[in-house]
């Protein structure tokens, strides 16, 4: 049985404590006057103010929008002094928005990994997969924190709105903005508090329950008599219906906490699009997690095969994720109907790096590195490629969050990285101490032989 | 040299079997010169001591060879030869329309890839249409597995040791005549 070390849990406490006095940090830094925004504005120096000095990435980016942040300035001025204010407050609300969105989007990035690893598992489950089992105690584990996570990102969307002034990451939950926008005002019977808090609620039950009961099943299954099927036979059932109500509410979870930041702008794969990210995300933590306690001389019967099996997922699902971006991409790039390709332009003009670079990072290293059948079978490396996947999802959620909410204003500096470290170290904590809660290999699993001896 | 010309056929009814067979006569130092069976068994390259197919070599060269073709070939269509206004951005610039290609680059990269493949396939098997089939038994082709063995010295005691392994039929072939 596994215990969670001191020295992980006084890791994961310190990442958590760095990550508070990080978001902090973002907060107290982000509410300027609307005379600092100007002298800001004036210096042509709007990113120089609001990120750090701590340079992180897009340093090229950084100095290519900091200039036309200039020129742009110098036309506003050009104009006349009325615009000149709106364009201020503006910005003022971006950078008040900005480690608001940081937040958002590292704990959309955890939830997401464990919301991935449910489906994934429940799939395993529904397909009565033989090479699975072995591994379920570690789904299990990292499902721990889809309900504190969940929780988490619809407090803090709708914290956005309520604490502080003008700086929500949804834009439609401002009165102000709805009032003189018709096309919000089309979407309010959807988009609206009370409404988004309901279907949050749904979908959190409805995750958190199946996660429940499939635990419970799981663990009622080790003390089974021999011949005893019965709590596996509800695990596969439970499974096969979770996997329904998912694929309904991990769609419209999309259109919920994502695309409406965006609330003109539309897209009807995107469901698919963030599911393939949770996934690829899900799949790479089972294999980082399976790969660490292995290494700690936990999960003795997994073998090669199955290092082996998840590599070839991430592989897979990477693909799948460059397929849907694709499609959305190209669609949208081709037709270049006005206010579709609006989403694609934002994201091109300031945020090239992070968008070009994530499609590096997504697609072609998982395809080059993990193309070779012997890599996938060598633990550090799966480790390496899992990393920069990671890195490269989270990126994805930036690109898809940050551009709505703090616009050009953004940059990787201590609020997003205060984030991470943040919800990084709640995720730890709350994934580790739920595998040490069981045993980390099931019994009396009708699939464990197979799974044991699995070999590719 | 009179030896060396005969083999043994040992024929076997089930995969499992035969895999344990294979272990055993490999255990026991007997040449494995080839096994004919009706479908693909798992692992039987691995147990037969095979060197690892470098198929996959050639399927990621004969990609790459696709990715090129499909990407010169656009750029001499669409941007070159006849310079087409793609989606209303008549930029006749090969990288600003390269969204429009991908497609056609994933089609000739899958293209090339498989069909190269088959073909490097075949020709490493020395197979081609209409050759003559080369399985000593009519029955490798529906329900049974053959092993052919080096004959030795001592011929009988390979016999003894095939039936043990599950062997439902052995025999000794002289393929000199």
């Amino acid at each position: 049985m596994y215990t969670i070390s001191n020295r992980l849990k006084t890791f994961s406490i310190i990442l958590i404590v760095l990550g508070v006095l990080g978001v902090a940090y973002g907060f107290m830094t982000s509410h300027k006057s609307l005379d600092e925004v100007k002298t800001m504005l004036a210096h042509g120096d709007g990113h120089e103010t609001a990120a750090d000095t701590h340079v992180v990435a897009g340093a090229e980016n950084h100095a290519e929008t900091s200039t036309e942040g200039a020129s742009h300035e110098a036309k506003a001025e050009a104009d006349h002094g009325s615009h000149d204010d709106e364009h201020a407050a503006h910005v003022q609300e971006q950078l008040a928005k900005r480690p608001w969105s940081a937040m958002y989007v590292a704990a959309f990035f955890f939830m997401m990994i464990a919301l991935g690893v449910l489906a994934f598992y429940a799939i395993n489950v529904a397909a009565q997969s033989g090479w699975s089992p072995l591994l379920n105690r570690v789904m299990e584990g990292i499902t721990a924190y889809l309900l504190p996570g969940a929780i988490i990102v619809v407090a803090i969307a709708v914290g956005s709105h309520y604490i502080g002034h003008h700086n929500e990451i949804f834009i439609w939950m401002n009165p102000e903005v709805v009032a003189e926008d018709k096309l919000i005002q089309n979407k309010s019977g959807y988009l609206n508090i009370t409404w988004f808090v309901v279907r949050a609620i749904i979908f959190i039950a409805g995750w958190a329950g199946y996660r429940h009961f499939a635990r419970k099943f799981s663990i009622a299954q080790d003390t089974a008599e021999p011949g005893d099927k019965k709590n596996f036979i509800k695990s596969f059932r439970i499974a096969a219906a979770f996997l329904v109500f998912f694929i309904y509410t991990e769609s419209i979870m999309s259109w919920d906490w994502i695309m409406s930041v965006d609330p003109h702008w539309f897209s009807t794969l995107f469901g698919w699009y963030v599911l393939a990210g949770m996934l690829v995300s899900g799949v790479t933590v089972i294999a980082m997690v399976t790969v660490f306690l292995k290494s700690l001389g936990h999960l003795p019967l997994v073998n090669d095969s199955h290092i082996h099996d998840l590599a070839k997922y991430m592989f897979g699902f990477s693909v799948l994720w460059t397929y849907l971006w694709f499609s959305q991409f190209m669609l949208i790039w081709y037709a270049n109907i006005p206010e579709e390709v609006t989403y694609f332009i934002t994201r091109i003009e300031d945020y090239n790096l992070p968008f070009f670079g994530m499609l590096v990072l997504n697609f072609v290293f998982p395809l080059l590195l993990l193309m070779n059948s012997d890599f996938k079978r060598i633990p550090w490396f799966v480790m390496m490629c899992g990393v920069l996947i990671l890195v490269g999802h989270y990126i994805d959620i930036f690109v898809m969050i940050m551009p709505a909410t703090a616009g050009d204003q953004w940059f990787i500096g201590i609020p997003e990285i205060g984030s991470i470290l943040l919800f990084g170290g709640l995720f730890l904590l709350v994934v580790f101490s739920s595998l040490a809660k069981a045993p980390l290999t099931v019994k009396n699993n009708p699939f464990i032989k197979e799974s044991e001896h699995f070999h590719y | 040299m009179e030896v060396s010309s005969k083999v043994i056929h040992a024929i076997y009814t089930d995969d499992d079997v035969l895999m344990a067979a294979v272990k055993k006569v490999r255990a026991e130092r007997y040449h494995i010169e080839e096994i004919y069976t009706p479908f693909p068994v798992h692992g039987l390259d691995k147990a037969m001591g095979l060197a690892p197919t470098r198929l996959a070599i050639t399927a990621f060269i004969y990609g790459c060879i696709g990715l090129a073709v499909a990407s010169a070939m656009m750029h001499f269509i669409m941007i070159e030869d006849w310079p087409q206004n793609i989606g209303g951005k008549p930029s006749f610039s090969y990288i600003e329309n390269m969204p429009a290609f991908v497609p056609i680059m994933f089609e000739l990269t899958v293209f090339f890839a498989a069909h190269l493949m088959v073909i490097t396939f075949y020709l490493r098997s020395r197979i081609w249409p209409f050759k003559e089939a080369e399985n000593p038994d009519v029955r490798t082709t529906d329900d049974h597995f053959l092993m052919e063995i080096t004959a030795g010295n001592n011929v009988d005691e390979q016999f003894d040791m095939l039936r043990n392994t599950g062997a439902v039929e052995v025999t000794l072939i002289d393929k000199a005549h």
